[in-house]
Parts: structure tokens; sequence; C-alpha cells
């Protein structure tokens, strides 16, 4: 970590810098915020800024049946795939920290491959598979797939808290008699368990946001909130879609807060 | 005599670290067998749902619709003129957005290195903040922003500069400027982390040797970022080539690429060895970029995801 104190510019020097910075960190942020203001607009016309205030979107969107189950089939998939992937992806960064295996590389490249492999084929394959197995249109199949999804993200994350961690304490407690899963739970887990709970925020929002696999995998019953929202958009621009947006939104900044907390502290 | 006594000790001496050297090797072995006992549910996750289907498609990629072993599905896409104007589109885009965020992403990068740790991390929430947040979300606001009545045009006609409302959305430029707002990311993040890793005592001693500030920025600042770049080029490009989501919602029908092609030709048409064909070229080009990629810098572009 360098602290730029040493060379000789000027921060007036640097003005035309910070502008274009500025701009781009304007492009990253405003749509977001468009949409949150917008989301409050009486008019069922996109106007910037709105005219009249009104909560109607969000009235349309709570009082909506088909938008309230998509909602409550993405929040149970979503905790769900948090449940199964958090203590698996734990376990395989516990495993893959020891470093002993003989086949971590291949291991590793397995275990990220959801990350490189392209979504769209993963959900032409999930799709393909599911339809031979019957898991289609189920929680079930939704929960397995976006386990797969989040698993890297839980691995990488307890994987960086496992590196910062001494594991020659655990082999202290184990020398002292502790258990195996004694001394895990006791010695290790109280100082990576920020990184888990980090890990399971991820995995969560990896699970609600996810889009591409779901269009395939999911539908009927168990469509899930963006399925829902991607065939609203494909129709026409809803305003309802920014109050959901809104609210996703708010989500998603409310789950980085805690997990930039829980960072802090660790 | 006095050699068969010195080879009996010897033989003494070696069956202690035998017994040890065995216990100790069955010790480690266990513990492997423990270690992959841990793995072993999430490696079976990913096989079961992505290896095995992965195989599977490319299996039935390799017989025609008569069911017959032919190269029909792969030679398609040399012949038919849709597929080759798909693939045009795919690359056009993919290299237009990489140059978009290279150009939004560098000076970004660069200032949020160069700014005091506590600055750069309230600016890095702008950065990390649209990471997170749903695509499809981002895609609308960017159909609001965009379309024929939306936000630019209305103000663009209120403030006279133009009469007719410009077309942004619904075709090439909306697919183009959704997909570099949604990317930005995914090349600022690595770049600035590498950024991070300049020593700041080289480019001291260069402005000591008398270097200006730009001749420190082209000549030491620069090349040590390149490889940052290089990774944040090599994520965004890869991931543009199988984008869905953007080009589904904001190209309006004109806008026909890869993974749109794949959708189409296996919900639509039904035809899963062509659907299967196209992923298949699809994964080995992505693969062959990554691989290209860590062969010549020997680093992992997967890197990004652990800083985000």
């Amino acid at each position: 970590m360098s602290e730029d104190v040493g060379l000789p510019i000027s921060h007036r020097q640097r003005l035309w810098l910070y502008c274009l910075g500025g701009l781009v960190l304007l492009f990253l942020i405003a749509p977001s915020i468009i949409i949150v203001i917008m989301s409050f607009s009486d008019s069922t016309l996109l106007q910037f800024p709105p005219q009249q205030w009104s909560l109607r979107w969000y009235q349309t969107y709570f009082g909506s049946l088909e938008w309230r189950d998509a909602t409550i089939v993405s929040v149970k998939v979503a905790i769900m795939t948090v449940l199964v992937a958090t203590p698996l992806g734990t376990a395989a960064a516990y495993a893959i920290n020891r470093g002993t295996l003989r086949f971590n590389g291949t291991i590793n490249a397995l275990l990220t491959a959801s990350l490189i492999v392209p979504v769209i084929l993963i959900g032409i394959g999930t799709f393909f598979l599911y339809a031979r197995i019957g898991l289609n249109n189920t929680l079930t199949g939704l929960v397995i797939a976006h386990t797969v999804q989040a698993l890297p993200l839980v691995v990488l994350t307890v994987l960086s808290g496992l590196r910062s961690y001494d594991m020659n304490q655990e082999r202290v407690a184990r020398s002292l008699g502790a258990g195996r899963v004694a001394a895990f739970w006791q010695v290790t887990m109280p100082q990576i368990r920020f990184s888990i709970v980090s890990g399971a925020l991820f995995a969560f929002i990896t699970s609600f946001d996810e889009v591409v696999v779901s269009l395939f995998i999911s539908g009927g019953e168990t469509t899930t909130l963006t399925r829902r929202m991607f065939n609203a958009l494909r129709d026409q621009i809803d305003p309802t879609i920014a109050a959901i947006s809104t609210c996703l939104i708010v989500l998603s900044v409310v789950l980085l807060s805690v997990a930039q907390i829980f960072g802090r502290r660790h | 005599m006095g050699a068969q006594t010195a080879v009996m000790q010897e033989n003494a001496g070696r069956a202690g670290p035998d017994l040890n050297t065995q216990a100790l090797r069955t010790d480690a072995r266990r513990e492997s067998l423990r270690l992959l006992a841990l793995l072993s549910p999430s490696l079976l996750l990913v096989f079961a749902i992505i290896i095995v289907p992965i195989g599977w498609l490319f299996w039935l990629s390799l017989f025609d619709e008569a069911g017959g072993f032919s190269a029909a599905n792969y030679a398609r896409f040399f012949e038919q003129a849709s597929y080759i104007k798909t693939f045009v589109t795919t690359f056009k885009v993919a290299f237009i957005v990489t140059g978009a965020c290279v150009l939004l992403g560098y000076p970004l990068a660069y200032m949020l290195s160069q700014l005091p740790r506590r600055a750069a991390s309230i600016c890095l929430i702008f950065v990390i903040l649209p990471f997170w947040t749903s695509v499809l979300v981002r895609t609308y606001a960017w159909l609001v922003i965009l379309q024929r009545k939306g936000l630019i045009n209305s103000w663009l006609i209120d403030l006279g500069v133009i009469s007719q409302p410009l077309s942004l959305a619904n075709n090439l430029s909306g697919v183009v400027i959704g997909m570099t707002h949604i990317l930005l990311p995914f090349l600022v993040l690595p770049l600035y982390a590498s950024m991070k890793t300049i020593d700041t005592d080289c480019l001291r001693a260069g402005m000591n040797l008398g270097a200006g500030p730009v001749a420190t920025f082209r000549q030491i600042f620069f090349p040590l970022s390149l490889p940052g770049l290089a990774s944040g080029v090599v994520i965004v490009f890869v991931l543009c080539l199988g984008f869905f989501v953007t080009p589904a919602l904001m190209g309006g029908g004109k806008v026909n690429m890869w993974a749109m092609r794949m959708e189409q030709t296996t919900s639509l048409y039904s035809n899963w060895g062509a659907g299967a064909a196209l992923g298949v070229v699809l994964l080995v080009v992505t693969l062959a970029l990554l691989g290209l990629f860590q062969w010549l810098l020997g680093a992992r572009a997967t890197g990004v995801w652990s800083s985000r």
C-alpha cells in the first residue's frame, strides 16, 4: 500500500484526471440513481425528474400476486442456495488451503469453472440435463444450479480468510486433545467467520440476481423474479419494474454494507 | 565378519526409519482422503451441472439431424451467411465494448490508484455497487435512459440540440452502451489492484532523474500497469462473447449475438445439435483466449473474482 505522498505533482496538475475519473464514476452510478428516483414518479410516462411523486408502482408491485409469488420463489431459492453453498464452499476452501493434495490445480479449475464457462452454455446444458431427470421448473433444480454458480465465490472468499489465518493454531488445539471437529469449530471457525458470512452474502446476491440459467430452468410455479422481469422487459417498459429494481438496488446496498462491516472487523 | 556386522547394523538402522516413513505415509494418505471427502460434494455438483451437460452437448453436436455421425453442425458456421453475420456482430460488439472499457476504465483506475486511501475506497464504492447490482436492473435503466422517449432524447429536444429523437436503444449503440456499463468494473477492479502494487519509489526515482510527469507516466507507470490492463481486457472480451441479457433486451432484434443465437436454436427451433456446436465453439474460443493470456503473462485471469 504505497500512499502517494512524495510525487511532485500538484492536485491542480491532476485536475483533468479527477474530472475524467469523476465523469466515469458518474456514468457508473447514474443509471441506478435515476431508476430509484423514477420509481417514485406518479406518471406512466418516463419523465425525469418526475412531475409528481407517488408510491403507486410499489403498490402495483406488492399488490400483484404474480410479482409477489416470483419474489417469494427467488427469496426461497436464494436462502436455500446460501444454506447449501456456504458449508460446501467452506469445506472445499479448507481442503484447498491445506495445499497438500496432488491435483490442487485441477481442483481449483473445476471449482471456479462456473466463472469461466459462458453462462449461456451452463443454462442450456443444465436445461438439457434437467429435462432428462425431471428437475426443470423445480425449486431443487434451481437451488442446485445456483449453488454451482455461488460456490466459487464462497470458496474464494473463505480461502482469502484462511490465508490470513495461522493453521498451526488448529494443530495446537489438536495436540492439546481436541478432536478434528472441535478444533475446527472452536478455534478456526471463530477466526474466519467473517469471511464465511461474506461468502454467504455473495452467494445470496448471486442466486437472487441470477438471470440466464433461471431463464432456462425456471417456469410456471417456480418462475423467479428475474425471469419474470426479463419477460416483462421483452414486451414493454413497465414502471413497476423501476420499483422492483429499486428494491433490488437497496438489497445490494444492504448486503454489501453488511459484508463491508464484517470485512472491516475481520 | 566385520563387514557382516556392519551390514546387520545398517539393516537394523534402516528398519526404524522404514516403519516411521510407512506410518507417516499412511497418515498422509488418510489426511488426503479426508480432504478429498471435504471437497467431494462441491466437485460432484460442479461435475454434474457443468462438466456432464457440456460433454453431453458436445457429443450431440457431432450428429446431424438424421442421427448420422457428421460435422454438419460445425460446417454450417462457414456455409450459412446468417451464422457468419452473428459471429461478425459478436466480435464487433466485443471489440467496441472492450475498447470503450479501456478508454473509460484506465483513467478511472489511474485516478483511484493515485488518490489517498480513504478517498479511493469511497470512490471504489461507486465501482463495486453497480458490479453487484443485477444485470437486469442496469439494462432496464439504460432502456429508460436511451429509448425514443427516454431521458437523453427528451433532454436534448428540450435543449434544442436535436429536433428528431435519436435512436439510441434497440440497436447496436444501445447494446454497446449497456454492455460497457455492465462490464466496466471487470476491467477497473483488476487494473486498480495491479496499479496499487506499482512501487511509487520507481516513479519518484524517475522524476528525480529529471523526467517530467508525462514521461514518468509513459515510460514507467504505463508499462508497469500493462499486465493488469491485459487481464481486464481479456476478462471483458471473453464476457462480451457470451453476453446474453443486454443484447437480447436492448438489441431490438437487430443485434444478433452468439449467445442469443444459441438460445434461439435450442429454445425456439429445438435444434440441440446446432446449439450445442455453437456452445462448444464459444467455450473453446473462451478457453483459448484465457489460456493464451495465462501463457503470455503467467497470471490467472480469474483473479478478478477474488478482488470484488
